[in-house]
Formats: structure tokens, C-alpha cells, sequence
């Protein structure tokens, strides 16, 4: 029992805490933009190298080095935007999509020039992990990666609820029609939302580069468990994206849990679990859990 | 002597512009007259790429194989194989909505992806398939095979441009684009979206796995690592966006455009300094994002816009 805690719940939350800070800005930027967003995981990427330029140039440790990788990263996003999405909103979505799927192929071939495709690392060396109780053992990055993004949903929760950019945001998403004739500025809350979503994933993005290593397919690899996951929270609603990144998380790692000594599903084929979770919702219950926007 | 080596760059280029094609005819078929957006076409080629090396190729030791059919025999499994899937695929998934729809298919590439690297006794995993033969391989020889290869190649561009388009012409295509622009108007008239959809996505499954199965034949060598999945799916759609979706004409003239223009980006970042050689390739996958963007921007109908087929023989039946 205490090895599934330590081998396979904790580190499935620390997994769905990586998952929910990227689920947020889909969620948001689906929810407001009414597009999928191909390159977020690849945003998630751009943060993680911003922080490990940070690392290596003014020694910090990588927490500190957050606030630039997502300063830098909110940045880049608002950049994108003006670039490459806004000239088509007025189009059908379909063709965002599109342009969103080159952005990706962008980001990652921009940042294989900018930093070559060798993995890094932020912290060499092995972190032996703190033990409660005698038998509990959690790493410390781990409860350092559950602790930030515990106090972000609380945040964001905050700011959704009683900031007024927060409340404009959470209008738009629900009817941006009837947001707009309210007299609402769309483009400043357009703005926020890719300020929000860009720096929630380079938070994201630097959380895997400590939980594992950093690499220029990093974020595009979180993609599918990501989409899955705002899709289990409902479009458009980004604490729902939290707690579906936090589900999708935690059930790629303790679906290989062996039961009584056999493993059910190979550990090679987790990631194949968000997706079939993806479907079924796409399928039965395309709403969500917290009753999200149908697009 | 140099004059032949240009020459025998051009079959090349050729060759892989052709298969190029017949996946960008495919996703013609999905997109451009059904508007299916699949961003799984990697996982299609790479079916038809494995069910062609494994029927074909000579004896292997670690996994099954040694079935040594001819080329033909090998194509025709592909096609089944990738028909069966994407008829499988397609019953769940196809009437989801575009954005919807492109999310399952990157899910459901990954989950090939995931199949061939790990089930080793099917596809030898990361160490891939060798021995597959060219047609005609006992024939010719040297480089009247790449000659040969060449004329084949486009033998089944035109047959697949053929067959797309006489299903452009034909009133099962004229459904088809009443479902994609007007689905709500199209039922009403009693169409059968779902049927439609679902026989669309099919068809174009098949001719990407013939196209997998192409270059398995052009390789003789198939492993997960011979092709990168992302860059065969993009590029197909940088294609078909620039050449004119809904146009078959279009889809091979934009097949040719930007595989000539990948191509040359590769003699450009060869002019770089040797430090930066190493990433030349990612110089040319950011230069091919950017032209996608300015395609999306400035010339969204492509190169050959879409037109409908002439009316007169309906009007005079």
C-alpha cells in the first residue's frame, strides 16, 4: 500500500499539477479564443529554456528563475497572438487551428537553433527524498512542484471570481456576443488570456524540467493529456482544467499499478490512457465534468 | 558526369514529390472535399509502410515476416489494413467537430506510434524493418531502377489522381461538399452525413497507407525513426493550403511547390557556417512554419482555388 502512495500516487500528482498549469490556458484560450491550441505544449517548452538561459547565466536555483521564464514566455505568447492569430479571427476557427499546429513547428525548431536537442538538467545530481513516518517517502521537487501549483489554483480561483479582468474573462467565455454588446474590450481580455496562459505554462514547463529533464519535445509530448484534461474540466472553465490535469494525471500513473502482481496495462502504453479518456469524453460526455461550453 | 548527377537528383526529388502527392490527394479527399481535418496522417502512412515491409520483405529474425509477396500483394494488404482502421477510426470519431477531430487523430497517431515502437514481435520495435524490395527489382538494376521507381511512383499519383477525381465529379461528391458547407441543409435533403463522412475518411486512409507503402518500397528500410511523423503531417498540410484545398490539381502542384521549396532550403543552409550545419534542419522546419503562416495570411485559397465541376451535363439530363 505505502509503494502505491510513493511509486505511483504522488508522483501522478505531481504529473496532474504539470498537467493542470498547461490545461488552464487551453482551457482558457478554447473557452475565449473558441480555437484549440496546438503550441501551447510547445510554449510550455519555450518557459522551461527561458528558466535554464536564467540558470546558467545568473546561477539562480530554478525557482527563482520562474518569474522570468514566465514573464519571458507571457512575452511570447501576446507576441503570437499579434502575429500569427489575430489576422485570422474573423476567419473559421479551422484556420487558427491550422496556423496554431505551424506556431508549434515554430517554437520547438526555433528553440532547437536557440539551444540545441541535448537534454538538461537544472540541478545535477540525485535528491534523496524526504521520508515521514518512516515509511512515506516524497521527493522534495515534488512537493515543491504539488505546493506552487496548489497556490496558483487558489490564486487563479481568486482572481476569476473577484478581479474584474477575472470576471470579464469568465464572460466572454460563457457568450462573447452578448460580452461585447455589454460593452466589454475583447482585446485587453484576449490579451490577459494569453499573458495567463503563457505564464501558467512556463510555470508548467519548468515544473517537468525539475521532475525530469528538459528537452525541445517536452511540451509537445503534454499535449494530448492536456487537451484531455481541459476537456475533462469543460471548455472554458480553468479550475475544471486543474482538476481534469490532476485526474489525467494521476490515472496514467496508477493505471499500471500491478494488481496482485500483474500489471494490467504496460507502463509503455500510459499515455495512451489520456487518450482513450479524451474519447470517451469527446464521445459521451463532451461537457465535461463541470459542465464546460460544447463548441 | 555532373550533368547526370543533377539528373539523378531531380528522379529523387520526383520520387519523394510524388509520394508527397498521393498524401496530399488523400487528405484532398478528407479536407478539401469533406472537411475532415486529420492530423493523424502519419499514423495511416506509417500502417501502410509496415503492412508493405512485413508482407514483402525476406525472412526476418525477431519478429514475424519473411512473407516475400510481391509489391502488389503488399499494397493491397496496406489499403485493406489501413481501410479497416480508419472504417474503425472514422465510426467513432468522425462526426466530431473539426478542432475535436483533430485532437483524436494526433491521439490516435501517437497510439500507433506507441504500437509499432513497442510491439516488438510485429514490427521489430525501434530497430524497424529491413529487406524490403523495389518493384521490379530483379529487372532493372542501378540506376534505371531509380528511373523505374520514378515512373511508378506517379503511375499511382495518377491513378489516385484519377480516382479523386472522378469522386469530385461524381454526385457522391457534390453530397460531399453540400455536408461540408451545409450539413444542417444536406440532411435535411436526406443525406447521410455520418455514411459520407465515414466513407470519405476511409478512402483517404487507404491512398495515405499506399503512400506509406511507397516509401517503404523507395527506403527498403522502415523503422519509427526512417520519417519524422510530425513533418510528414505538416508538410502534407503546408501542401494542400498552398497548392488549393478542394482542387486535386492544386493538391499535386502544391506537393511539387513545397517539396521543391523544402528541398532548396536545404542547399540554402548548406551555404551556413559548419557551426550552425548541425541545426540546418531545424533552420528549415522554422522556415517552412513561416511560410505556412504567410500562406494561411495572404493566400488562403492556394495556388489553384477550388472549383466546382462544370454543370452542363446535369442540366441537360
Amino acid at each position: 500500500m505505502i509503494d502505491f502512495i510513493n511509486y505511483y500516487l504522488i508522483p501522478g500528482i505531481t504529473l496532474g499539477s504539470i498537467y493542470a498549469l498547461g490545461a488552464v490556458g487551453i482551457s482558457m484560450i478554447f473557452g475565449i479564443l473558441r480555437f484549440a491550441h496546438f503550441a501551447h505544449g510547445d510554449l510550455m517548452t519555450t518557459g522551461a529554456y527561458i528558466a535554464l538561459t536564467a540558470v546558467w547565466t545568473l546561477g539562480l536555483p530554478a525557482l527563482a528563475a520562474i518569474p522570468i521564464a514566465v514573464v519571458g514566455t507571457a512575452l511570447v505568447a501576446v507576441f503570437l497572438d499579434k502575429a500569427f492569430y489575430k489576422p485570422l479571427r474573423d476567419l473559421p476557427s479551422i484556420y487558427t487551428v491550422i496556423a496554431s499546429f505551424g506556431v508549434a513547428l515554430i517554437l520547438r525548431s526555433a528553440i532547437q537553433l536557440l539551444w540545441g536537442t541535448d537534454s538538461q538538467v537544472y540541478v545535477v545530481g540525485f535528491q534523496k527524498p524526504l521520508i515521514f513516518f518512516d515509511s512515506l517517502r516524497i521527493a522534495l521537487r515534488h512537493m515543491q512542484i504539488i505546493a506552487f501549483t496548489v497556490a496558483i489554483a487558489i490564486t487563479l480561483h481568486f482572481f476569476l471570481s473577484y478581479s474584474k479582468t477575472g470576471k470579464s474573462m469568465r464572460a466572454v467565455a460563457d457568450d462573447p456576443e452578448l460580452a461585447r454588446i455589454a460593452g466589454l474590450d475583447t482585446e485587453k481580455i484576449v490579451r490577459w488570456t494569453w499573458i495567463i496562459g503563457g505564464g501558467l505554462a512556463a510555470i508548467g514547463g519548468v515544473f517537468v524540467g525539475l521532475d525530469t529533464d528538459i528537452h525541445t519535445n517536452l511540451g509537445w509530448n503534454l499535449l494530448l493529456p492536456m487537451f484531455a484534461a481541459a476537456l475533462l474540466g469543460g471548455i472554458g472553465r480553468p479550475l475544471g482544467a486543474m482538476l481534469g490535469g490532476l485526474i489525467i494525471g494521476v490515472a496514467e500513473e496508477i493505471c499500471t499499478f500491478p494488481i496482485m502482481d500483474i500489471e494490467i496495462i504496460s507502463p509503455s502504453y500510459k499515455s495512451a490512457i489520456a487518450f482513450i479518456i479524451m474519447l470517451a469524453l469527446l464521445l459521451f460526455r463532451p461537457q465535461g465534468l463541470l459542465k464546460g461550453r460544447v463548441l | 558526369m555532373e550533368l547526370s548527377g543533377l539528373f539523378f537528383y531531380f528522379v529523387s526529388f520526383l520520387t519523394m514529390a510524388g509520394i508527397y502527392a498521393v498524401i496530399c490527394l488523400a487528405l484532398n479527399i478528407q479536407w478539401g472535399f469533406g472537411g475532415l481535418f486529420n492530423a493523424g496522417i502519419a499514423g495511416f502512412y506509417a500502417i501502410g509502410a509496415y503492412s508493405a515491409a512485413i508482407i514483402t520483405s525476406t525472412a526476418a529474425s525477431n519478429n514475424v515476416g519473411g512473407f516475400q509477396q510481391s509489391i502488389f500483394v503488399g499494397m493491397a494488404v496496406a489499403a485493406v489494413i489501413a481501410g479497416l482502421v480508419g472504417w474503425g477510426i472514422a465510426r467513432l470519431c468522425v462526426s466530431l467537430k473539426s478542432d475535436y477531430l483533430a485532437m483524436a487523430t494526433i491521439g490516435i497517431a501517437e497510439i500507433i506510434r506507441l504500437i509499432i515502437v513497442n510491439e516488438e514481435w510485429l514490427t521489430n520495435g525501434s530497430l524497424g524493418v529491413s529487406n524490403i524490395p523495389r518493384p521490379f527489382e530483379g529487372v532493372f538494376k542501378g540506376q534505371t531502377a531509380e528511373i523505374v521507381f520514378v515512373l511508378f511512383v506517379w503511375m499511382i499519383v495518377l491513378l489516385t489522381y484519377f480516382i479523386s477525381h472522378r469522386l469530385h465529379k461524381s454526385p457522391w461528391g457534390r453530397a460531399l461538399r453540400a455536408i461540408r458547407d451545409n450539413e444542417d441543409a444536406a440532411e435535411s435533403i436526406g443525406k447521410d452525413t455520418h455514411s459520407f463522412r465515414t466513407q470519405t475518411f476511409v478512402i483517404g486512409a487507404i491512398f495515405m497507407a499506399l503512400a506509406g507503402a511507397l516509401s517503404a518500397h523507395y527506403f527498403k528500410y522502415f523503422s519509427p525513426d526512417a520519417t519524422e511523423p510530425i513533418l510528414i503531417t505538416f508538410l502534407a498540410w503546408v501542401m494542400l493550403i498552398a497548392g488549393g484545398s478542394g482542387n486535386n490539381k492544386g493538391a499535386i502542384a502544391g506537393a511539387l511547390i513545397v517539396w521543391a521549396i523544402w528541398s532548396m532550403t536545404e542547399i540554402l543552409t548548406g551555404f551556413l557556417p559548419s557551426e550552425w550545419a548541425t541545426r540546418s534542419s531545424y533552420m528549415r522546419m522554422l522556415l517552412i512554419g513561416l511560410f505556412l503562416q504567410f500562406v494561411l495570411q495572404r493566400y488562403r485559397s492556394g495556388l489553384l482555388p477550388e472549383r466546382a465541376p462544370k454543370l452542363d451535363k446535369l442540366r441537360r439530363s
